[in-house]
């Protein structure tokens, strides 16, 4: 596992209850899984397309399921899972709109983490006229994995009109929580939902 | 350790085995190669089920034929399966024909070859007799039961069956039972053979001839149906087989004209000369009519409800004979009922035979697989 601890996994461990289900969806090599069974008893499987996180996933043992999400989440039934982790991934998925109603249906809660486009930092290098580069979106603009970059107000509009509801939200920036001025002052933002 | 510690036996059992169509084996004899070794717990046993035509040698090289393994590339000393840290069983089915009993074999009762009076067996059948040999080598739990298209079915017959008895299912290239399509190949293949007039109805053997024809055209339409278009277009494209330095002009003939044919000829040819045609009519009905949903009013999910063991299954992009949507179908039953799944889809570009070739990405999985297991194990 990575030695540092990326910022949103405490806060979501923090929504996860023992002995409960979870489906972490673009889980990557797995370090999220791996964090959150070392702390509570979780059932766990991950999805994931990159062969070599599909490989990093079983070395750690970790029950993985190698697809593309933008097939959606046919694999998964109603309401079959706890809780649906959707981390930093939400911004590399074509299908936005699709992929979150999928979440919501197979989640009975779901937490989906992404960064904030709309930081300070982020709106000083656009008025500088560069894409922004910062910790939460670390790639040029030419090799970004991220497909739709959105801000914190965008996610809100978006959930209120296709039927998610909000049930909680941490905003963090370099690992901190910001309790005002989210929008400028967050570059990550983690959501509780599920279904309205 | 080291070495392959390859062990032959052939393992005869006495006590009847009912089999699922009713009729029951009065007496049988398994063969079966181990490889590596069990251990003073015996937790560390690893059962192969073979497909259509393989059999129980499955790793090393046979010291009088020269021949390797047909899974050699998978299991061995520092292999993804690694006979230095398990102990592997390779075992030809009953009904096969590499000297577990069979249509060839003699029927006791009439002191005749069985051919086409040797009864019809099932995945469940060979599961049944698997577990016997289990016993045998007082083996309580495999630590993993591994096979790719029909071994696949296996696998995941054992997590049904014995689902105490097994604490790793792996299926690969497989399905949870055979397409319309995929049937209707095999029954082209079963006619081939039993439309040719060497068959004598399953007792060529009393005639001593082979229905080698028949036996040439269910090689040639199976073997299609385990490479990928573009794996044969990239083999033989439109190539004609000529010497080298001849002209590339047609022959207009009906002899061998194109690579491809001349390809599945040969392949045909060497299949006639060591399958037995009872057997395929035998295997291929053993394909046909695996299903454990059928129980379940089709419902896979409940089918595999009872399962104890962790899965793993693997598919090929390019297979279409055992194509990714039908593993796609294990796994949602077995995430239907939280059974642990891991679940990879190789890109590989060779159809239903990329279980049996080297892949980095497919043996890396499994290597990794393996030795997590052993992890457990220690």
């Amino acid at each position: 596992m990575s030695t540092k601890v990326r910022a949103d996994f405490s806060a979501i461990a923090n929504w996860i209850q023992p002995n409960s289900s979870l489906l972490d969806l673009g889980c990557g090599d797995g370090d999220f899984l791996e964090y959150i069974r070392a702390q509570k008893k979780v059932q766990t499987y991950g999805v994931e397309i990159s062969d070599l996180s599909v490989l990093a996933c079983v070395e750690k043992g970790l029950d993985v399921i190698q697809q593309d999400l933008e097939a959606g989440l046919a694999l998964f039934e109603n309401q079959s899972f706890d809780m649906v982790v959707l981390s930093q991934t939400l911004q590399t998925i074509h299908e936005t709109e699709s992929i979150l109603n999928e979440i919501v249906r197979v989640g009975k809660e779901c937490v989906i983490s992404f960064p904030n486009f709309a930081h300070w930092s982020h709106r000083i290098d656009i008025l500088l006229g560069r894409m922004p580069v910062s910790k939460t979106l670390p790639f040029d603009w030419y090799n970004t994995p991220n497909v739709r970059v959105l801000t914190i107000a965008d996610f809100e509009a978006l959930a209120s009109k296709i039927g998610i509801k909000i049930l909680d939200r941490v905003i963090l920036h370099d690992g901190k929580e910001i309790s005002w001025g989210a929008n400028l002052l967050g570059s990550l933002a983690i959501y509780r939902v599920q279904s309205a | 350790m080291t070495g392959l510690n390859t062990q032959s036996y052939s393992i005869q059992f006495n006590e009847p085995l009912a089999l699922k169509s009713g009729a029951q084996l009065a007496s049988y004899s398994l063969e079966v190669q181990t490889y590596g070794q069990l251990n003073a717990n015996k937790t560390n046993a690893v059962l192969i089920c073979h497909a259509l035509n393989a059999s129980h040698h499955v790793a090393g090289v046979d010291p009088v034929t020269g021949k390797a393994g047909w899974w050699d590339n998978m299991i061995g000393p520092g292999k993804p399966l690694d006979t230095d840290h398990y102990f592997v069983i390779g075992v030809n089915n009953l009904g096969s024909c590499f000297g577990s009993t069979g249509p060839m074999s003699i029927n006791p009762e009439t002191n005749a070859p069985y051919g086409s009076k040797f009864p019809m067996v099932t995945v469940e059948d060979w599961v049944g007799s698997q577990a016997r040999l289990a016993d045998y080598f007082g083996i309580q739990k495999f630590a993993a039961v591994m096979g790719g298209s029909l071994g696949g079915m296996q696998a995941l017959a054992w997590g049904i069956q014995f689902p105490e008895r097994v604490e790793h299912c792996l299926i690969i290239a497989s399905a949870a039972s055979l397409s319309a399509q995929n049937i209707a190949f095999n029954e082209i293949a079963r006619s081939a053979i039993m439309s040719d007039p060497d068959f004598h109805e399953g007792n060529y053997y009393a005639h001593q001839v082979i229905p080698r024809r028949g036996l040439r055209v269910a090689r040639m339409i199976g073997h299609i149906t385990y490479l990928s278009n573009d794996d044969m277009a990239e083999k033989f494209g439109r190539d004609l087989k000529r010497l080298q330095g001849d002209p590339q002009d047609y022959r207009f003939s009906f002899d061998t004209e194109f690579e491809v044919e001349s390809y599945l000829r040969y392949q045909g040819e060497k299949f006639a000369d060591y399958f037995d045609a009872n057997t395929y009519l035998l295997i291929t009905r053993a394909l046909d009519y695996f299903d454990p949903a059928k129980n379940y009013g089709g419902n896979l999910s409940k089918a595999l409800a009872a399962m104890q063991s962790k899965s793993l299954v693997i598919s090929f992009t390019t297979d279409w004979r055992f194509a990714p949507e039908r593993s796609r179908e294990i796994v949602k039953a077995l995430l239907d009922k939280k059974h642990s799944v891991t679940y990879a889809e190789i890109d590989a570009p060779h159809g239903h035979d990329a279980f049996l070739l080297d892949d980095e990405r497919y043996h890396g999985i499994l290597r990794a697989y393996f030795s997590k297991i052993q992890k457990d194990l220690a």
